[in-house]
């Protein structure tokens, strides 16, 4: 029997078929992403984690791609390289505690305190710093920190001095930077926490740093550990803030950056890669527990 | 109980003393005014009823009491005790939250011990009180569940255990039951009175559903525009409005003014007769002593299933709504009544001038 199609339809065969076919839709809707996500993605953290088992000939440069535990065995053992972990990892969640300990109030007061405009205004705020480069802002906080920047001229009148290149001035900048991943998580879960529950806890005679124990810090904590996954996670793979207001100071991403890109040894910077990877991959586990991951 | 409050800063009413007291309270948002000059005085042990349209200011006065917002001018006493400027955690009250603001993370046990918790009960005496106030909201077994897992009657229920275990000398109630659909609000107004009674605990009650001010109040207030229009006793507003807007808002309108009223009662006034009072004669009939008439065209029937509302146009200009129990009648008899020629009559003492 002859189907009688409307005449407008027509041209649409290519929607219809489509319609009629969900597995092919599907695969139109996701191939290109997938393919991203396997090659582009997948594969060079497959190369990467390969690279590390590989070794170097440390005359030509060549590498050798035999299976060997060398690097992961240096990496292990040598005293220098658990050092520069552990201050990593330091660093790293001082930066996450101090940005905690920043984003909480500004949040609370953007999602519970402001008027609505004020709110909007105050969002834009929090956002505008992740629209600038990344390299200008290093390099803003670098002029700040020099010997003659402003940070020493304000304070020499007082006879005192700003933290110059050092530790201290990587953990500020990388708080400044990675501020705004802590504030939107945080202030999305505020949002959603009813107001009434902030009446109810002190109609039933909590005063405000109850309120926040008992109250507000659990229902919110999905939050902040969604956003002490960015803090931390960026923080232990930063390099070029280091290196540019770090002075002598060496991380984790440094060392890799030196052994891959700066003519060092690849397998060893890719096993030193491998330490980081695992770090984080701990601290997601670590941070699964809360309820986090749902919150992304 | 009084028929109305007396505005007095040492007010004894009637036999029991005041457990609330508002002087002059008002609260404006910006521009807006919310509330305007309310003065109020709550018996102890009392069910008061702040009943009035959305908007009309009678949840800021709850929130005003419980210490969520700070008047903008007056002032509010707490047996005996200025509390204007108190935090909420100052303050012997507690709040039943229309949305219940159950803590999600918490058991409902941990709900209900919470405002122990923060006050440092002892843990024995806590668990205990907090397994009695569950009790008496039949609720004993559910300690262990999350809010989340409830239905929205329990919560309400979680929400009353959670207030009363602080064992408060007044209890606020913001539209507890409005999230609840019409049967089980039927049965929570029931129990809600039963537990008052027995408690003994002041509840002053808002709600905008002005049949369960009338079923559960002693006393109720009517608030429109950020002001008290009326307080009295249910039979009190309901029977002797004080204006049209207390007529209007309390039942049905039923309003005869102008010239109908000049016509029919031999004044000019505005008179509020409720519907159900009013009896749908033959048009030949006459009004006995005591009683007053008014002739009309039956425009419209409402068979409602338990009674019926007759819209009738009245000779004299206007209309009236009149009420009548299917006491034999069924809907195919009281539907030929449109178009009908019929008398309306009630009896004098049903007119109530509303200013």
């Amino acid at each position: 029997m002859p189907a009688i199609v409307p005449a407008e339809a027509r041209p649409h065969r290519a929607s219809a078929f489509l319609h009629r076919h969900p597995g092919v839709r599907l695969g139109a809707l996701l191939s290109a992403p997938m393919l991203w996500y396997f090659v582009m993605y997948l594969a060079a953290l497959a190369l990467l984690f390969l690279t590390a088992f590989w070794s170097q000939d440390s005359f030509t440069s060549q590498i050798i791609r035999e299976l060997t535990f060398e690097n992961v065995e240096e990496v292990l053992t040598t005293p220098v390289y658990r050092s520069v972990t552990l201050q990593t990892i330091g660093v790293a969640a001082t930066v996450t505690v101090l940005c905690i300990v920043l984003a909480l109030p500004a949040a609370f007061f953007a999602a519970k305190v402001a008027r609505p405009r004020a709110r909007r205004a105050l969002i834009v705020m929090f956002l505008v710093p992740l629209w600038a480069s990344y390299l200008v802002k290093a390099y803003a906080w670098r002029g700040l920190l020099s010997e003659s920047g402003v940070i020493n001229w304000v304070l020499e009148p007082f006879g005192l001095s700003g933290p110059g290149f050092s530790t201290v001035a990587v953990i500020l900048v990388l708080t400044y930077l990675w501020l705004p991943y802590m504030i939107l998580p945080i202030y999305v879960s505020l949002d959603r926490l009813p107001n009434s529950l902030l009446d109810a806890s002190g109609d039933l005679g909590a005063r405000a740093g109850t309120t926040f124990r008992s109250v507000v810090l659990p229902i919110i904590l999905p939050g902040i550990a969604a956003g002490s996954i960015f803090t931390f996670s960026l923080s232990m793979g930063d390099y070029i803030a280091v290196s540019l207001v770090g002075g002598d100071e060496l991380l984790l991403g440094n060392v890799i950056y030196n052994n891959i890109a700066g003519g060092g040894n690849t397998p060893l910077g890719a096993a030193l890669a491998l330490v980081s990877v695992i770090i984080i991959m701990l601290y997601l586990l670590l941070v699964r527990r809360t309820g986090a991951l749902k919150e992304l | 109980m009084p028929e109305a409050t007396q505005v007095s800063p040492t007010a004894e009413v009637g036999a029991a003393p005041v457990a609330v007291s508002l002087r002059g309270l008002s609260k404006s948002f910006g521009d807006v005014v919310a509330v305007d000059g309310v003065d109020l005085d709550i018996l102890d042990g009392e069910f008061l009823t702040l009943l009035g349209p959305s908007g009309s200011g009678k949840t800021t006065v709850l929130r005003l009491i419980a210490g969520f917002e700070m008047p903008t001018a007056g002032g509010i006493e707490l047996n005996g005790q200025d509390v204007t400027n108190r935090a909420p955690f100052e303050r012997d009250v507690n709040t039943v939250f229309q949305d219940y603001a159950l803590f999600p993370h918490m058991s409902v046990l941990q709900n209900v011990e919470y405002g122990l918790r923060v006050k440092r009960v002892p843990k024995g005496e806590r668990r205990q009180r907090a397994l009695e106030a569950l009790a008496s909201v039949q609720l004993a077994g559910f300690d262990e569940r999350k809010p989340a897992q409830m239905s929205g009657g329990q919560r309400q229920r979680v929400a009353l255990a959670r207030a009363l275990v602080n064992r408060p000398s007044v209890l606020l109630l913001d539209e507890p039951l409005g999230a609840l659909d019409l049967k089980l609000r039927e049965q929570m107004q029931v129990e809600l009175k039963q537990l008052q009674r027995q408690v003994g605990i002041t509840f002053i009650f808002v709600t905008h559903d002005q049949e369960e001010a009338l079923t559960m109040s002693d006393r109720i207030a009517v608030f429109n525009a950020g002001r008290v229009e009326q307080v009295g006793t249910p039979a009190a507003v309901y029977e002797r409005p004080l204006t049209p807007f207390v007529a209007g808002f309390v039942g049905t309108s039923n309003l005869l003014q102008g010239t109908a009223a000049q016509q029919v009662l031999g004044n000019a006034g505005v008179f509020s007769i409720r519907p159900e009072k009013i009896r749908i004669a033959n048009a030949l009939d006459a009004p006995a002593d005591g009683e007053h008439a008014a002739a009309g065209v039956v425009r419209e029937v409402v068979y409602a299933g338990a009674a019926t509302r007759f819209v009738v146009d009245l000779e004299a200009g206007g209309y009236l709504v009149a009420l009548q129990q299917n006491l034999q009648t069924s809907s195919m008899d009281v539907l030929s009544m449109r178009g009908r020629q019929v008398q309306l009559i009630w009896r004098r003492e049903h007119e109530t001038p509303v200013g």
